[in-house]
């Protein structure tokens, strides 16, 4: 097997299958929170429209003439 | 006007805040209640109110800027003993309501850190080219019916896939077996999407290990002698954000 070696920066979606799904829940009058909002989807939405932002590379179209 | 922003909570008789910034910028300090004490930051009440946070949630440079912090805050919380964190963007209107919730949650927290002592959280992923099948030799192809020999081709490659799909499962269940024997508890993420890795082979476990430290250097062991042909990837320790309750989030 290979053993891979991660960047030495966390990977942002490590951190955030962590930060977003864990961590003890606290909600209540006092406090602002968004528990209620489903954070995971927020936040993987953010990210994949990211990748795909970064991901579209030059037209398709060109250079493609073969 | 300002808002208190809670990062974690640790045994609280230490006044020894974490020394590295907040997520606003600011020094952590510690608001204490008990035996508890709640690490805890001052932020501008702009940006870390509910509308504010919201909207941080959708821009993802703000989103990453917010969970390295708070990642960085915990760390530094739990360096010293126990931490139990908190769960991202939970904001209090003030030291007070901070000292209310740690007295109204002392017992779950209690429990919490009495869980998490002594040990750290190992992420462990496992990557597998789901699409390498056993028998690679094409399909017969008879040249006079074209028809047939499409379907021949597609049912082949549809068992291959069914093939590698099942293969990789079964490394995957193998690594977590393998880590499982040395870990207390485990968790288990969705898989990531490939276009998140950057890799050309597909995520087939995506798992979170809590390890006794004195079982670290079995656990790491384990980790890496397990799944054959394919790439395991370890990460950690995490301060354990997975395991701060008692039933997965």
């Amino acid at each position: 097997m290979t053993l891979a070696h991660p960047d030495d920066e966390l990977s942002l979606v490590d951190l955030l299958d962590r930060l977003l799904a864990g961590g003890v829940v606290l909600t209540g009058e006092v406090t602002i929170s968004l528990a209620e909002v489903d954070l995971v989807h927020v936040s993987l939405r953010a990210l994949i429209s990211s990748v795909s932002t970064l991901a579209v590379g030059p037209d398709p179209g060109e250079g493609d003439g073969a | 006007m300002s808002l208190v922003w809670v990062y974690a909570v640790r045994d609280g008789d230490a006044d020894d805040p974490p020394a590295v910034s907040g997520v606003d910028g600011e020094r952590p300090r510690v608001v204490a209640a008990g035996t508890l004490g709640a690490v805890v930051g001052t932020v501008a009440d702009e940006g870390f109110d509910e509308a504010g946070l919201a909207a941080a949630m959708e821009d993802l440079a703000r989103l990453e800027a917010l969970a390295r912090a708070h990642h960085a805050v915990v760390v530094e919380a739990g360096s010293a003993g126990a931490v139990a964190p908190v769960r991202l963007a939970t904001v209090f209107r003030d030291d007070e309501a901070v000292v209310a919730m740690l007295r109204e949650r002392a017992d779950e927290f209690k429990a919490a850190l009495d869980r998490v002592r002594g040990r750290r959280e190992w992420g462990v992923k496992v990557y597998a080219d789901t699409r390498a099948g056993g028998d690679d030799s094409p399909a017969p192809a008879p040249g006079d019916r074209p028809g047939t020999a499409y379907l021949l081709r597609r049912k082949a490659d549809r068992d291959r896939g069914a093939a590698g799909r099942e293969r990789a499962r079964a490394v995957a269940e193998s690594v977590a077996d393998a880590a499982g024997t040395h870990a207390v508890d485990v968790r288990r993420f969705a898989l990531q999407d490939a276009r998140l890795s950057g890799r050309n082979e597909e995520m087939v476990l995506n798992a979170t290990f809590l390890v006794d430290e004195t079982q670290e250097a079995e656990f790491r062991a384990a980790v890496t002698g397990a799944g054959d042909g394919a790439t395991v990837e370890l990460t950690g320790p995490w301060p354990p954000f997975s395991f701060a309750t008692a039933d997965p989030p």
